[in-house]
């Protein structure tokens, strides 16, 4: 790499990276001030796992996230599925209501299902209560897109014969489809499931709308406290977070890089340094 | 396979919890509060906003453009390095994302303060404090910041497609870097470009929050007022519905002249 762009590199790993560093530094502050360091404690770490409202919303929103993700990944597969065996003019009109959430400002959408489900309760009589169905519902709905759109392209790249020869070799319509036709698009739904898994821990402007006073995502704590002051748990908690998947991603890539040198040594034909 | 039937539980979620709420938006925006008749005054009320509206646009499109200038060397740099140094800069570059938005604007907000990091350090050289927190800079900063990622990582993809052979053959050929840009990477790169646009463009012109918190509140947004009618002070629904239905059409406007040239199949690949 040239000098340039390494320092091009260093100078926007420093923009990236300035605020972390804030946050990280101020968890371990001594006093609640963002204004001034007064000194090293770990006092916050321990605070924050007696904390029941900022560990208990942290449990909500793990679990939201998994329950919304699964279910996303269950509804989001089958529909690629259909999708892909439509003809072009409906799929083309099914898809692009598909992609009005994610085009869509997510406010309009947060907005939008907030008037659906008071439309539900006070027009309806469905006793559905802002909370926890309402953001589990609110969470499948803007998931369900990115499975799709993962799952999709790997049912395009599929080989449909590989599925005809499964019929022919003796499997009925459900054992083609769960051994032959799954397996090939997983990688496609584990991304969708990842993706949405995402989307939702970090979704705060969706949920803020249809979120009841009784159960808070993570998200929706932090933010009444920025209205105020935020603790100095929730930056321990973050850098907790960091950490974990920090970790997480460097494992991913050693693993990956490890990969890629076995193969370039079998292309090699190699074994002669090992 | 034939399996058209499995699309149908998502076509009838799609229509409750996607079409019903479009038009539950609609319905309010034309609806008068009290007496629940039809009514044009709550979009002629929209124009009074007409200020605040071409504030978020203005901000949101400075801060786009700032995004793609400095995205798109880095996009490339990554893109043209090898191996385990590409997947450790491309994961250092969306790391960030992790961390909670609102968390990380507020640690703007220590930096950025009057009394904070940033002018402490630059008052130890005797320059400052300038008024750097609830300024327009702050809120694009803020913008800027929080959507880059949205920027790098489609630029990124479609530029790891670019083959450097390619690169070579406009060189062999004695084409100048200048030349080379524009003829060959700039061109190869455009889808990259228009989704990158699109993914920073819209998040940032209904952003609410990272306004009020960098912004003061001299410089709301478009977001920041339809929040104001449904759960702020202003409690409106009717207008806030119709405001949220201009910022869409306005919005899905833009995107469909801005986006004409792309494909149903680019845009699966990109959203990736």
């Amino acid at each position: 790499m040239k000098w340039y762009a390494k320092t091009y590199i260093s100078v926007m790993m420093a923009f990236f990276y300035l605020p972390i560093v804030v946050l990280i530094a101020y968890s371990f502050n001594q006093s609640k001030s963002r204004a001034y360091f007064t000194g090293f404690t770990l006092d916050w770490y321990k605070k924050l796992f007696t904390n029941e409202m900022i560990m208990g919303s942290l449990w909500n929103s793990l679990v939201i996230a998994l329950v919304s993700s699964a279910i996303a990944c269950i509804i989001g597969t089958a529909a690629a599925i259909g999708l892909s065996n439509m003809r072009r003019v409906p799929r083309m009109l099914v898809l692009n209501f598909t992609y009005l959430p994610i085009i869509n400002p997510e406010i309009v959408t947060g907005v939008s299902m907030m008037l659906l489900f008071v439309f539900f309760k006070s027009k309806m009589n469905i006793p559905l209560e802002f909370g926890f169905p309402t953001l589990i519902l609110a969470h499948i709905t803007f998931n369900i897109p990115y499975v799709i759109l993962n799952v999709m392209p790997k049912l395009r790249q599929m080989d449909p014969s590989i599925y005809e020869a499964a019929l022919d070799l003796g499997c009925n319509d459900w054992q083609a489809f769960s051994k032959v036709v799954v397996p090939d698009i997983m990688p496609g739904i584990v991304a969708g499931f990842l993706t949405s898994l995402t989307m939702s821990l970090d979704d705060f402007i969706i949920s803020y709308f249809v979120s009841g006073a009784t159960s808070q995502t993570l998200p929706i704590t932090i933010f009444s406290m920025t209205r105020r002051k935020v603790s100095p748990e929730v930056n321990a908690l973050s850098t907790i977070i960091f950490i974990i998947v920090l970790t997480v991603l460097l494992l991913v890539n050693l693993h990956d890089s490890r990969a890629e040198k076995k193969m370039r040594r079998l292309k090699t034909g190699g074994g002669s340094i090992a | 396979m034939k399996l058209k039937w499995t699309a149908s539980p998502y076509i009838v979620w799609m229509i409750i919890f996607i079409v019903v709420p479009l038009l539950l938006v609609a319905v309010f925006a034309f609806t008068d509060g009290e007496t629940g008749g039809f009514t044009l005054a709550n979009i002629s009320h929209v124009s009074e906003f007409t200020p605040v509206l071409m504030r978020s646009i203005w901000l949101a499109a400075v801060a786009t453009i700032a995004s793609l200038v400095i995205a798109y060397p880095l996009a490339y740099i990554i893109s043209r390095s090898s191996g385990s140094g590409r997947r450790t800069l491309l994961m250092l570059a969306i790391l960030p994302m992790w961390m909670n938005f609102l968390l990380r604007t507020y640690a703007w907000m220590t930096l950025l303060e009057n009394t904070g990091l940033i002018n402490r350090l630059l008052g130890y050289i005797g320059l400052g404090p300038f008024q750097m927190i609830n300024t327009q800079g702050a809120v694009v900063l803020g913008m800027v910041y929080n959507y880059l990622p949205f920027m790098i990582l489609p630029l990124y993809s479609i530029m790891t497609k670019i083959q450097n052979t390619a690169i070579e053959a406009a060189q062999d050929l004695g084409a100048n870097w200048v030349l080379v840009f524009y003829r060959v990477v700039l061109p190869l790169s455009a889808p990259g470009i228009r989704t990158g646009v699109t993914m920073v463009f819209v998040p940032a012109v209904s952003t609410f929050l990272i306004s009020r918190m960098l912004g003061g509140g001299g410089n709301l947004l478009i977001g920041d007022l339809i929040d104001l009618q449904f759960l702020g002070n202003a409690y409106n629904p009717n207008l806030g519905s119709a405001i949220s239905l201009v910022l869409m059409v306005l919005i899905l406007l833009c995107m469909s002249i801005f986006n004409q040239f792309g494909d149903e199949e680019e845009m699966e690949g990109m959203l990736l």
